[in-house]
């Protein structure tokens, strides 16, 4: 035994290979370090930022450690800063993103699930094409809705409303939660729907007794990608609603958008903290959906 | 006892109607989404490419005027920055996102500690809207409160950084924020290409001898390219669609300076009352969508239809 080990301390090779080792161990946690720094530095900053004073900020500049710690600014962000005129806060933009992305990431899902069922279980002569079909939403900019939405909103009477923008983001999502589920529902076996057809189940008992109980890993991924998309969207906010009626995204351009005079940006980082945080509690406690999301969005 | 395929057979005449009704349940729960679908897809850019046809102004008219909007909007100084913009941007962008979501791939898949926290940083970004993002970092390019006055306050004070401050660099400022906020996109995707790499083929790489780097080079990356390809495409898509970041970020300024199309479809159609020129422009977004995005649908279909063959 210690024969080899004093060889290997002899052996210049060895040695090396050792120092190669660590040091390319050192270089791989130093590179990640200095990445996960720069990935993280925002968003400190914009928490210490909500927790310091307006004086220690306009003094110091933005980015420095909190000499401070208080939770004014965000009661201000959430409840009684002015944005042009009304002393509100976020609180009013907040439930609207919520009573938005809510209802419209439900019914999406649940008309993705049942089209998917369809499109891998029920299919008929000409539905792989009517699929391709519907996969076509998946790639249109929104800018080439614009204008007929503006006249479908104003024949329904839904413009300048939350549901005008339910309506929008069910339509946009439903190719993508079909093409979640109709990918997903195609790796369930066959045969397992043929036994219960000839056990003599019919379409609705089979989807609710076989393909619910079988679906919560890809409706938990597309509950969470549906989620996040329509709560983070802006352009359709800011095109179809105004003032009281915006959800978050639209409110927080408008609030920072504000003059040039000293920027409260201890309020305005608490407000922008405030519209991050739903997608970013998802992504922390459902990352692993997140990213499986991500994956199965892009390759496809 | 029914001895149904799975295909729904077509009912015959003579069948009951309940029968027939049942037959035609699969279809009905299709029907509304695919009568949407349709709308939103087809319905909505026909209507949008007639409006490109019309002189609409500030109100859809539809007196045809042919492809006058065209033809005023490529004439257009602020069009001609939008889309040289969305070139840089999409050139940078892409390749520079894809460089660090490489690196930051290969570093992970070195068996490091704590994979899943790196995993977390390197991609909360993503979650998180560009109005956030965007907001975010004009302050950080802000040169009186923000990484400038920051860095001189250390001692350099001479020290330069105010991107957004300046018409020819304000674009460099959305380049990196973009590659800030999806390199991380890129890492997940090599990551998952990297685990999926057979490991026999890497066992045999390194029994010939081969080192870490070039393993890599010749035989992991190879076999992961369609990823590259994938990236690639989905980012250029991002890039052509780009509006809420620089919406957030710069505003399109200083001056015109960092216009994207999105940005100017905007403008046109509601700031402006330049409908059918808006519609234009739209219309010049779906049309570079397709350029990237119907090629590579083709490109997937024939190499499934290979792999189908040779498998």
């Amino acid at each position: 035994m210690a024969e080899i080990a004093a060889n290997a301390r002899n052996d210049p090779e060895a040695a090396a290979a050792t120092r190669r080792y660590f040091w390319n161990r050192f270089l791989v946690y130093a590179v990640l370090t200095l990445f996960a720094v720069i990935y993280l530095a925002p968003l400190l900053v914009v928490v210490f930022n909500s927790l310091r004073e307006q004086s220690d900020i306009a003094r110091n500049g933005l980015i420095s450690l909190p000499r401070s710690f208080r939770l004014d600014a965000w009661a201000q962000a959430w409840g009684t800063y002015c944005v042009s005129g009304t002393c509100e806060g976020m609180k009013r933009n907040f439930f609207n993103s919520l009573w938005m992305t809510i209802p419209a990431t439900l019914i999406s899902t649940l008309l993705g699930a049942m089209n998917g069922y369809v499109l891998s279980k029920w299919r008929f002569k000409g539905s792989e094409i009517l699929f391709n079909l519907m996969l076509l939403g998946v790639f249109m900019p929104g800018q080439i809705s614009l204008m007929p939405w503006a006249f479908l909103l104003g024949k329904l009477g839904l413009t300048n409303s939350t549901y005008g923008l339910v309506l929008i983001h069910v339509v946009q999502g439903v190719s993508f939660t079909t093409l979640f589920c109709r990918n997903f529902y195609v790796s369930i076996p066959d045969d397992l729907i043929k036994a219960a057809r000839i056990d003599g189940a019919g379409f609705w008992r089979i989807f609710r007794k076989i393909i619910l109980p079988l679906s919560p890993p890809i409706l938990i991924v597309t509950v969470i990608w549906q989620f996040t998309g329509i709560w983070n969207e802006y352009l359709f906010g800011v095109v179809f609603t105004s003032g009281q009626q915006q959800p978050i995204t639209a409110a927080l351009v408008a609030l920072t958008a504000g003059g040039t005079t000293a920027r409260a940006y201890d309020v305005m980082s608490a407000a922008v903290l405030i519209g991050a945080l739903p997608p970013l509690l998802i992504y922390l406690f459902g990352g692993k959906y997140f990213v499986r999301g991500l994956t199965q969005g892009a390759i496809k | 006892m029914s001895t149904h395929d799975l295909t729904v057979p077509v009912a015959a005449p003579s069948a009951p109607w309940r029968q027939r009704l049942g037959t035609m349940v699969p279809i009905l729960v299709l029907a509304p989404s695919l009568a949407a679908s349709f709308v939103y897809v087809f319905v909505f850019t026909l209507w949008t490419l007639y409006l490109s046809l019309s002189s609409s102004s500030l109100m859809p008219t539809y007196g045809f005027v042919g492809l006058d909007n065209y033809a005023s909007l490529w004439a257009n100084r602020r069009w001609n920055i939008a889309y040289t913009n969305l070139f840089l941007f999409s050139g940078f962008y892409i390749v520079g996102s894809m460089a660090i979501g490489l690196l930051l791939a290969i570093l992970i898949d070195q068996r490091v500690r704590g994979e899943a926290v790196w995993r977390t940083i390197f991609l909360y970004p993503l979650a998180v809207s560009f109005i956030v993002t965007g907001t975010v970092w004009s302050w950080l390019y802000n040169p009186v409160d923000g990484i400038q006055a920051f860095v001189r306050g250390l001692g350099w004070t001479d020290f330069s950084f105010a991107l957004t401050a300046n018409r020819n660099t304000a674009i460099y400022a959305v380049i990196i924020t973009g590659i800030w906020q999806s390199s991380g996109f890129a890492m997940a995707l090599f990551l998952a290409g990297l685990r999926s790499v057979d490991p026999d083929l890497i066992k045999a790489a390194q029994i010939d001898g081969a080192t870490v780097s070039r393993t890599y080079r010749k035989v992991i990356l190879p076999t992961i390219a369609p990823i590259f390809l994938a990236v690639a495409v989905i980012q250029i898509q991002f890039a052509i669609k780009t509006f809420d970041l620089v919406a957030a970020l710069t505003r399109g300024g200083p001056g015109v300076s960092t216009t994207f199309p999105a940005i100017y479809v905007y403008d046109l159609m509601f700031q402006r009352g330049q409908i059918g020129e808006g519609a234009a422009a739209a219309m010049m977004m779906l049309a570079a969508l397709a350029v990237v995005l119907v090629p590579y649908s083709l490109w997937i279909v024939w190499r499934r239809r290979a792999e189908g063959r040779n498998g």
